[in-house]
């Protein structure tokens, strides 16, 4: 069932982001969050270094809170796989202003390169169309990221998945800060809302 | 202390949900997220009628302490609604909400602990104050209507005026016996 995919994660993600404008991003932990910051560091940037599962639903509580921007939750296979449930419940409220973009290694990156479910078999576009995703799509080259790029900026009817397949690999690590609460208070002054 | 306490009372210890609902409406709650409890229906309902408040049903209790986490980055309050039983499945996503200092009010009605007649429950209700206390919430208990609107009031100035992680647990006694 393996379709490997010879994209390398960091040229993917930063074709992906390179015109995001003032779109929000929320990454998942592991490699996903390093992949974030060597775009570049930025006060509309949140890393999440645990919470696994909860990085596409903590983009919901956020494009809710904040429905005239888009917000974008950039995460990975093992992290999407953990938060199944999540895709459901954000595809009954279908917010319009939420994409999730799945980093595809299909491997535990961050534990020693275990295989994933998603080299198995497991269509994480498949159960997001079934849970009435207005959008979902598979790419495996940078063409394919520079159209999504060009895609995801346009409006949407609903939330959107897409999965970007990339080479199983761990590229040198791009750490963010580790403070939960300066990348909080930093995000929350982003979008005008004074430090308690 | 004869007439017209007897009767006000009366009123607010049939009706704390709509109390509750008031008292967060009051404190600006914008969304709320829920996996449905008996004790909770009516307050699920007051809140899905409410074109202002964003409410999400979930699958699993956890993606409410994310959602929570979200709405407080773009500036919103949020209330999570579950029965003892969903604590369990929130412990890991409570570490976001406890090393971000992000405010978190959670409502627990408890099963399994007076007059509960499925054993199943009763471990879960056990382990739902020392494992919430473990992953550094702070915990309130409420065993009346009166004691509940006050307990709430206070927990959401705690949560959101001083970036607390709050439980609030709702007594099975207060909730009453479960209909069959």
């Amino acid at each position: 069932m393996s379709d490997s995919s010879q994209l390398d994660r960091r040229a993917a993600v930063a074709a992906l982001l390179r015109n995001r404008g003032d779109t929000l991003v929320v990454s998942g932990l592991g490699s996903p969050t390093y992949d974030l910051h060597a775009t570049g560091d930025r006060d509309d940037n949140f890393y999440l270094w645990g919470a696994m599962g909860g990085a596409a639903l903590m983009g919901l509580g956020l494009a809710q809170a904040q429905p005239a921007k888009r917000v974008l939750a950039l995460t990975g296979d093992g992290e999407q796989l953990m938060g199944l449930g999540g895709i459901a419940t954000i595809g009954v409220v279908r917010p319009r202003n939420l994409d999730i973009v799945v980093i595809d290694n299909q491997h535990f990156g961050e534990t020693g390169m275990q295989a994933s479910h998603t080299g198995r078999g497991v269509d994480l576009t498949a159960i997001a169309a079934a849970c009435g995703f207005a959008a979902t799509g598979t790419v495996r080259s940078i063409a394919e990221v520079e159209r999504l790029a060009a895609q995801i900026a346009e409006p949407a009817d609903g939330p959107r998945l897409f999965v970007i397949k990339v080479v199983a690999e761990n590229p040198p690590r791009s750490l963010p800060s580790r403070d939960a609460v300066f990348i909080k208070n930093r995000f929350r002054a982003h979008l005008g809302f004074a430090a308690a | 202390m004869h007439s017209p306490q007897p009767n006000l009372e009366t009123r607010t210890s049939d009706d704390w949900p709509s109390e509750l609902y008031r008292v967060l409406k009051a404190a600006d709650v914008r969304q709320m997220s829920y996996v449905p409890d008996a004790g909770h229906s009516q307050l699920i309902r007051l809140f899905s009628a409410d074109r202002d408040v964003t409410t999400n049903v979930l699958t699993s209790e956890e993606e409410g302490v994310a959602i929570a986490v979200g709405a407080w980055l773009g500036g919103q309050r949020s209330v999570l609604l579950m029965q003892s039983s969903g604590v369990g499945n929130c412990i890991n996503m409570l570490s976001l909400s406890a090393i971000g200092r992000f405010p978190l009010l959670m409502l627990v009605t408890m099963r399994g602990e007076w007059a509960e007649f499925n054993p199943w429950q009763v471990p879960m209700s056990r382990a739902t104050q020392p494992s919430l206390e473990a992953i550094g919430l702070k915990v309130m208990r409420a065993e009346t209507p009166e004691d509940l609107i006050e307990t709430v009031e206070a927990a959401a100035a705690l949560a959101y005026e001083s970036d607390q992680q709050i439980a609030v647990l709702i007594g099975q006694r207060l909730i009453g016996k479960k209909k069959w």
